[in-house]
């Protein structure tokens, strides 16, 4: 296990750099540097770039600057916002989207393996039917459609639920359905495939012949097994939800990091777009890196490293 | 052991039964199916899929709009006619005007356009470098598996979705830059299922045995290769167009996609949010409708093919 | 009845452990009704072990699985008949009336080893967990009995053991194991359906030998369910020969072995190799089992039959009992075959008689 820790260690190290250095090469590729006198009218601005990313310096240098700058988690001054570093943006919005992508990740779990686990056990039933449609349904429909069909009805027409922000639980609702929803559907469909394909596996056969009951086969002896396939799509699913808040943010005006990068996106303040990619590229694959510990856990068969690693 | 069904019970049964039954000529193999070839029998069983022959003709008729919907309407993409603001669905525009007075019907099929071009190119490209990547991958093997896996595998860590947006940024926003953007990243996926297939098929012994029968190797592409590998890598394309579709449609929601005068399913709805609010939903309606039915659509044709092509479920 | 003798130690009695009346199972699919079992009896003395031998597909394994209670539902049906266990109708139970029953009184025993453990429980749980269900123990006793278990059936170092998982044993090892949770709860009845078909020959022979272990120090009675020929003929008391969904023949060992009536029984005989025949004589039975989506009105066996005759098309044949425990459904018992066969043997020198050469022996 320890071995297969520090080789899973390793891979997230090298994909968190080649993210950075990409993101190097690509933001000075562009032409007219983007740290160029003309994107900013504000000589302060200006001043903290130069000082920031040494710009005077040639560009291996300004290259090393950069990584260090990464490894100590600073990363530089915006360029539309004259008072304020990237890292305050973090610190102020990530927070927040964090949160949201959290609720929804939880949301999208359970409910769609609830959802997945009763149409598999009631295959060709009612429930599976109803099931799959919303699922069919959920990942055809973009979520900021959904999110707008959700304020538009529910918010505006019904006055139901608050309709933006991101104030007090009432408000998460409609968010956390508009961003859920997707993920819900394809865990659903996942859970149900893989439960009904663990269902006709032998072991299955074997609890039941040994009278035990229906519940117990499901959740001791079936669950476990089919939720191996939910595990490894965690984390293109997080990066799903966590692309999906910036939309959910622009739409829902939830002050979050995605609201700072969409805004920074549409404004080119490239130091924003910068570090936020780099930021939120170490997240993903630091929560990629917890998937893979957890599906270790999950499957005895993997610890077989635990006796070379320990040793 | 009586059958109930029997209409003679085997105490009354005539004494001229008892001689001997003419054999008839192969009838003990008889009850064995006809064999048909692997397309028919995949295409029989799309068939026989409801959903995804739904899905099937939803999208041939989406593609002919795409091409000559604009060319039965009077108006076209960017003409704008002021006086006509955001008007409701009526008799001489189908779908509405937009706050430019500009058709709503006829942008809609210029979004069809945008969306199945960049969902079929995505897809096509993603096939092309996949192919040659997975191919040779899987078909040296060895080392050079183990190296060209390894990129791999660090490239699969990699945010989909935020490196196009940097790319998005970095190029500026065209359809080229989202083409370009969507299949430097999503080749990957493609290049896995193929280096699988080719694994696989090394591995079969009826590839050995085809070929020390003599056959030829067209014959055995054909024949042999083909059917047992084109399945999962058909499933996969038609599962990359949607999602490069829905990721066009993200982008240009965000502000990084198709820029005007060109219209596309996102571009149209983020342009409808400011007003969705004060009634005009035919703004948002018609875009929306159609990402989700062509969403839809490949999803559920996608799904059609998986069943029908996966050799392991064919009886 | 010398059968009877010889395995005395064995302690075969009149007691019947299971009843099978008339049972007819169905499954509903896509293309139509199969009839998978059309009608099956037989009955099962407490401490034997009768095989039920056929080709794939002939409902040996549905019938095994109607006596467990495993028909997959909604699709399988129970069309007709009972099984009786000591006296209860099982095919009348509740499912938690039969819970009570399965893997206690009854219990069951997979083809595949390497697939009837739960890759993500230890062996220790999963040996536990059907004593603690059914019986009123803690866990401290329930660990006793399952190290006592995996001694029994041959597992060294059990208590280390208990705790690792299935992947870390070995293809013999793990059937082993689910032959160890088959019978913690010491089951009355035990089916086995095709253990040891999964395995390398070596471990087939260890694993025979520790269910003849098992079943003089238990007492237990098994149904064996096979197509392999030389595993019934290890450990079989009694034979019963599965065709298209019916029982076409069934006796002692020796009877089926010795002096088969059945023409598919004989083939089946023809068809395996043995060191006493000549690789010539060795004979595949000719054509496949009928479709059972429409099965046929007579002997379904009439289109591979060498001796097929008009009425084997038309009437299902009623069982002849040739002894106590020697049957069989098959037309050539009637008197007026008997005529026909004569004329027809005679032409061809003898071939029914003496298409076994072992049945002179006896």
């Amino acid at each position: 296990m320890t071995k297969y820790i520090i080789k899973r260690f390793l891979m997230m190290i090298a994909t968190i750099f080649i993210i950075a250095t990409l993101t190097f090469v690509l933001m000075h590729s562009i032409p007219g540097s983007p740290f160029d006198d003309e994107r900013t009218s504000n000589p302060t601005i200006q001043a903290n770039l130069e000082k920031f990313y040494k710009l005077d310096e040639p560009m291996h240098i300004q290259y090393l600057y950069y990584l260090k700058s990464i490894v100590t988690f600073d990363f530089g001054p915006s360029i539309k916002k004259p008072n304020e570093s990237v890292n305050e943006l973090l610190a102020r919005g990530f927070p927040i989207s964090f949160e949201l992508g959290m609720v929804t990740i939880l949301v999208a779990l359970l409910s769609g393996i609830i959802l997945g686990t009763l149409a598999a056990l009631r295959h060709n039933g009612i429930i599976d039917y109803l099931a799959m449609t919303f699922a069919v349904v959920g990942i055809s429909v973009p979520n900021f459609v959904l999110a707008t069909l959700l304020i538009q009805q529910v918010a505006v027409n019904l006055e139901w639920l608050p309709a933006a922000t991101w104030s007090s639980p009432l408000h998460m609702i409609l968010p956390t359905l508009a961003l859920a929803t997707g993920p819900t559907a394809i865990i659903a469909r996942l859970t149900r495939s893989s439960m009904l394909e663990v269902l006709t596996q032998d072991y299955i056969k074997m609890a039941r012949a040994k009278g035990l009951s229906p519940i117990r086969i499901v959740i001791r002896h079936a669950l476990r097994n089919a939720l191996m396939p939910v595990v490894t799509i965690m984390g293109t699913m997080l990066a799903g939800i966590l692309t999906g808040t910036f939309v959910i943010e622009k739409i829902f005006a939830i002050p979050g990091m995605g609201k700072y990068f969409v805004e920074s996106i549409n404004n080119r303040d490239y130091p924003v777009i910068m570090g936020s990619t780099v930021f939120y590229s170490a997240f993903l694959v630091f929560m990629l890196f917890l998937v893979d510990i957890i599906y270790g856990l999950l499957d005895p068969r993997i610890k077989l490293h635990r006796k070379e690693g320990d040793a | 052991m009586t059958n109930s069904q029997n209409v003679v019970s085997p105490q009354n049964v005539q004494d001229e039964w008892f001689r001997p039954k003419q054999k008839e000529e192969g009838k003990a193999e008889a009850v064995v199916r006809p064999s048909l070839s692997y397309w028919k029998d995949a295409w029989r069983r799309l068939r026989k899929n409801k959903l995804a022959m739904a899905g099937l003709v939803f999208l041939i008729i989406l593609a002919f709009l795409a091409i000559c919907g604009p060319i039965f309407s009077p108006y076209s993409v960017d003409g704008t006619d002021l006086p006509n603001q955001n008007k409701a669905p009526s008799a001489t525009h189908w779908f509405g005007t937009d706050e430019l007075g500009r058709d709503v019907f006829t942008r809609t099929w210029y979004g069809a356009r945008i969306s199945l071009f960049v969902g079929v190119m995505a897809a096509l490209i993603d096939f092309f470098i996949g192919i040659i990547y997975g191919g040779v991958s899987g078909y040296k093997g060895g080392r050079t598996d183990a190296v060209m896996m390894r990129i791999i595998e660090v490239l699969y860590g990699l945010p989909h979705l935020l490196v196009v947006i940097l790319l998005m940024v970095v190029m500026g926003p065209s359809l080229t830059t989202i083409i370009v953007a969507l299949t430097v990243t999503g080749w990957v996926g493609m290049a896995r299922i193929v280096r699988g297939q080719v694994l696989q098929i090394k591995n079969y012994e009826f590839v050995t045995a085809s070929k020390s029968f003599g056959a030829k190797t067209s014959r055995i592409i054909r024949k042999n290769l083909l059917p047992n590998t084109m399945g999962p890598i058909i499933v996969q394309m038609t599962l990359t167009v949607p999602s490069a579709i829905f990721a066009e449609a993200f982008l240009s929601f965000l502000g990084l996609g198709i820029q005007a005068p060109f219209a596309s399913w996102g571009v149209m709805a983020n342009d409808a949010l400011p007003v969705i609010l004060s009634g005009h939903w035919w703004r948002l309606f018609f875009p929306a409708f159609f990402i989700s039915l062509t969403m839809f659509a490949f999803n559920v044709l996608g799904d059609g093919l998986q069943d029908a092509l996966d050799p392991k479920l064919r009886r | 009845m010398n059968e009877r003798k010889k395995k005395e130690k064995k302690m075969i009695t009149d007691e019947k452990v299971l009843q099978v009346n008339n049972l007819q199972v169905s499954f509903r699919t896509y293309g139509g009704e199969v009839e998978a079992v059309r009608g099956v009896d037989f009955d099962l003395y407490k401490g034997e072990t009768l095989a039920i031998v056929g080709e794939s597909g002939c409902g040996k394994s549905v019938t095994s699985n109607a006596i467990m209670g495993l028909i997959p539902q909604p699709s399988g049906i129970i069309k007709n008949g009972n099984i009786l266990f000591k006296g209860k109708d099982l095919t009348k139970m509740s499912k938690s009336q039969l819970r009570k029953i399965q893997g206690v009184d009854i219990s069951m025993i997979f083809q595949d080893p390497m697939t009837a453990l739960n890759p993500t429980l230890s062996i220790g749980e999963q040996l536990m967990e059907g004593l603690l269900t059914h019986k009123k123990i803690g866990k401290q006793e329930a660990k006793k009995k399952a190290i006592e278990m995996l001694k029994l059936v041959g597992i060294s170092n059990p208590e280390e053991r208990l705790k690792q998982f299935p992947h870390q044993f070995s293809g013999g090892m793990r059937q082993r194991i689910v032959i160890a949770i088959a019978l913690i709860c010491d089951p009355e009845l035990l089916i086995a359906d095709e253990p040891t078909t999964a395995l390398d020959v070596t471990i087939q022979a260890q694993i025979l030998e520790l269910f003849e272990e098992i079943q003089q120090r238990k007492e237990i009675s098994i149904i064996l369910i096979t197509h392999d020929l030389g595993v019934v003929a290890k450990i079989a008391d009694r034979i019963a020969v599965m065709y298209a969904g019916k029982i076409v023949e069934i006796g002692n060992k020796r009877e089926i072995f010795y002096t088969p009536e059945h023409p598919y029984t004989k083939g089946l005989l023809n068809s395996v190799p043995r060191l006493d025949l000549m690789e010539e004589e060795l004979q595949p039975i000719e054509g496949t089992p009928p479709d059972l989506f429409s099965p046929p009105k007579g002997c379904p066996f009439t289109a591979r039959c060498d001796y097929a005759m008009e009425v084997c098309d038309h009437v299902y044949p009623s069982t002849t009992k040739l002894s106590e425990a020697h049957g069989v459904n098959c037309w050539l018992q009637d008197d007026r075959a008997k005529v026909l066969l004569e004329e027809m043997t005679f032409g061809k020198e003898g071939i029914l008689s003496s298409s076994l050469p072992a049945a002179t022996d006896v």
